[in-house]
């Protein structure tokens, strides 16, 4: 047995992990209570298995690619940083990326990740064409949205819990350069934000920074990011039409005293980004794609950060009625209580595309709390007003919500049930999370 | 036949081989991928293909059969411009203590064959005028350890083996590099406790080769921290070395 964690290091349990190589060898791995894990970038306990964790980042090959289409067929181990990195100088990219590059295909299609362009482009799962699946009872399947179409819409989404996905087909979205024409605003309090990200609507990217420090009149006060693909004739003479992606080399070399993160030095860090932030507000400019969708990829291991403890991140979405009064409510809760993270992240979200995906139509709070003190019962507070409002959190994210307020939040989840019990009726494939939050006990 | 150069990979299929394949391929070369398993090398051939169109080759390739070796060279469309032995087997260094088939085996991986076949390529490459040779040995050819000197010692032939061709190679033409890699996690160290500062990514590996090439380097310590360590280690006077545990 192994101990592991998921990236906000808890909680940290046993598990005994396996790396196949072949096909051949990942149905060998399998038995009761496994399911895969990608690059472990998921927050809490969904890619550590109940018993076994199969470990998918030894398959990144690329099948197949075909220009004429934009279609890749590759392995589900691939991350998606090797996708940029491989097809970004021939002109292509994916077309939704999380805020690191570092996470698998496999994970992207579990989680159905969303990006800064889910309000208008949706999530991962709609660019995956088909996936083929290893599912617990030892099939193995193409899935499609016209084959075996439930396995597809409950795979995406299904944080891994219908089966191994070995490969898939992704449509890759054509880029004539790598960078974005980038649009900064500054919203003064939490209602200027919410009208900057509608009026951004039409903005293929969109996202919001949240002072949570930030009390009182300034509460809400951000940044709002907005951004283009830059066409070639956008850019400086003689730039080159794909940016180079740098490895993070600088890491955090050792787990931080949890004294370096308070309230002090917490206020004082987001006084100085937003500063910052505001003097680049007004005009566009054209910055690479690596700042701009992965701003956290440039320190290694900053989880470290957070001390050894660990930290959690909560993140829900609240339906567009109800999200103005909420989300003041928490961001008021948060300020009063001082620890919250550095920043926060405010977006908008469309509909989400497979039966359990996260997203749905309203805005998306993300912070980040170091593990300390009552943390625990302040976040189960915070879920009362998110399931008040109709709302729901983001498995990749989640290491402790009740499953009074999970069940509450996915009202799809009895279909999405009933076809996991379909593809694997003695419940093989079982994570942490599955036994936390779906599986009888 | 694209006018592109080539660079062939004899043990095409380990972790440290794909990844100096893909280097290579990035990079704009054609690819030759060498292997006792021609069939399990074509997904990769696969791979790189579909990343970088380039043309890649496949070759069975065994590094025990010796025999085969003048054959296995004469028998490539085209002789390649590099040429890379990654091919070693680590081995299972109690075992090899009283087991000699076993211990055969690792000397033979890790010196006779990869050496054989690369002096039949400098052979070539010198009646040609060109061409580069990549060897990757090992820190642990530098100094004998107690908990792995069957490997080592192997590695440390094969490192003076390049060393020597090295010498002779360059007044023709050719161009000789030994990698070092230290701790690499890959398929063959699996389930090892490895120093975290001191190990590297399989990629980083490749990248190191194909800038060796490119930048005509001899001797590259894939992390620089191995080239101090393997200094001091060099340095320490057998009486104090053989105390030590490492
Ligand atoms: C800094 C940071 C920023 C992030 N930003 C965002 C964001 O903006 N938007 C967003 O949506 N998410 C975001 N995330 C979360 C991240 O995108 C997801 O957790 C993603 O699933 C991680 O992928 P992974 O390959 O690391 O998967 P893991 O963390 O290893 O696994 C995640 C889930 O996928 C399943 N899984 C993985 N591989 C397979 C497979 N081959 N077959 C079946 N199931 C599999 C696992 O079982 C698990 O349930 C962020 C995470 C970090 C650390």
């Amino acid at each position: 047995m192994t101990l592991v964690s998921g990236w906000g290091r808890f909680p940290v349990v046993d598990s005994d992990v396996l790396r196949p190589r072949s096909f051949a060898a990942v149905d060998e791995a399998v038995m009761a209570g496994s399911v895969a894990r990608g690059n472990g970038r998921a927050y809490g306990d969904a890619a550590i298995g109940a018993v076994r964790t199969i470990g998918m980042t030894g398959f990144d090959r690329v099948r197949s690619f075909d220009a004429a289409t934009a279609r890749v067929r590759l392995e589900a181990g691939v991350l998606l940083s090797d996708l940029i990195d491989t097809f970004g100088p021939r002109g292509f990219l994916p077309f939704v990326v999380p805020g690191t590059r570092f996470v698998s295909v496999g994970g992207a299609i579990a989680a159905d990740v969303h990006g800064k362009n889910h309000h208008c482009e949706g999530g991962f799962g709609r660019y995956v064409d088909s996936i083929l699946l290893r599912t617990g009872q030892g099939e193995v399947i193409e899935a499609s949205r016209e084959q075996n179409s439930d396995a597809f819409f409950a795979t995406i989404g299904g944080m891994g819990l219908t089966g191994i996905i070995l490969e898939a087909t992704l449509r890759l979205r054509r880029a004539e350069t790598g960078w974005i024409r980038e649009r900064v605003i500054c919203a003064s309090d939490l209602d200027a934000a919410m009208r900057a990200l509608d009026a951004g609507d039409s903005a293929t990217y969109s996202v919001a920074w949240i002072d949570c420090a930030a009390r009182g009149r300034d509460l809400g006060r951000s940044l709002i990011y907005l951004g283009e693909h830059a066409r070639r004739d956008e850019l400086a003479d003689g730039a080159a039409a794909f940016p180079v992606g740098k490895n993070p080399g600088l890491g955090v070399p050792f787990d931080f005293p949890s004294m370096t993160l308070n309230r002090y030095s917490i206020r004082a860090f987001n006084e100085l980004y937003y500063r910052m932030g505001a003097r680049r507000a007004g005009g566009s400019h054209v910055v690479s794609l690596y700042p701009y969708f992965f701003p956290l990829d440039a320190i290694a291991e900053w989880n470290r950060i957070y001390g050894r403890r660990g930290f959690l991140q909560h993140q829900c979405v609240i339906p567009e009625a109800s999200a103005r009064a909420v989300l003041a409510d928490i961001l008021d809760r948060v300020a009063r209580r001082g620890d919250a993270s550095f920043l926060a992240v405010l977006k908008k979200l469309g509909q989400g595309d497979g039966i359990l995906s996260f997203p749905l139509p309203g805005y998306t709070l993300a912070l980040d709390f170091p593990v300390k003190g009552d943390i625990l019962n302040f976040l189960d507070e915070i879920d009362r007003l998110v399931v008040g409002a109709g709302g729901r959190l983001y498995l990749a994210k989640d290491a402790r919500q009740a499953r009074a307020t999970f069940e509450a939040g996915y009202p799809a989840l009895s279909r999405f049930n009933a076809i996991r019990k379909s593809l694997d009726p003695a419940c093989n494939i079982r994570s942490k999370l599955s036994q936390r939050l779906f599986d009888e006990v | 036949m694209t006018s592109r150069k080539i660079a062939l990979v004899l043990g095409g299929s380990s972790d440290i081989g794909r990844a100096a394949a893909r280097a290579f391929a990035r990079a704009g070369y054609d690819v030759g991928l060498a292997g006792r398993d021609v069939t399990a090398l074509e997904p990769d051939a696969a791979d790189l293909r579909a990343r970088y169109n380039v043309e890649v080759g496949l070759y069975k390739f065994d590094v025990l059969d010796t025999a085969s070796f003048d054959g296995f060279v004469s028998g490539l469309p085209v002789l390649p411009d590099v040429i890379i032995s990654i091919v070693g087997l680590l081995g299972v260094q109690q075992n090899a203590e009283s087991d000699l088939a076993h211990a055969t085996t690792i000397m033979r991986s890790n010196y006779e064959g990869p050496s054989l076949i690369l002096g039949l390529f400098a052979e070539k490459f010198l009646a040609r005028g060109t061409g580069t040779i990549v060897g990757v040995s090992s820190v642990a050819g530098d100094r004998g350890r107690a908990s792995n000197y069957v490997y080592g010692s192997a590695k440390a032939g094969f490192s003076a083996f390049l060393s020597g061709l090295r010498a002779r190679a360059s007044r023709g033409g050719v161009h000789v590099v030994t990698v070092k890699p230290g701790f690499v996690r890959t398929k063959m160290t699996e389930g090892m406790k490895l120093i975290g500062p001191l190990t590297v990514e399989a990629p980083v590996v490749g990248d190191a080769i194909l800038n060796a090439v490119e930048n005509k380097t001899d001797v590259v310590y894939v992390s620089g921290k191995w080239r101090l360590v393997m200094l001091i280690m060099k340095a320490l006077p057998e009486a104090v070395f053989k105390k030590l545990k490492f």
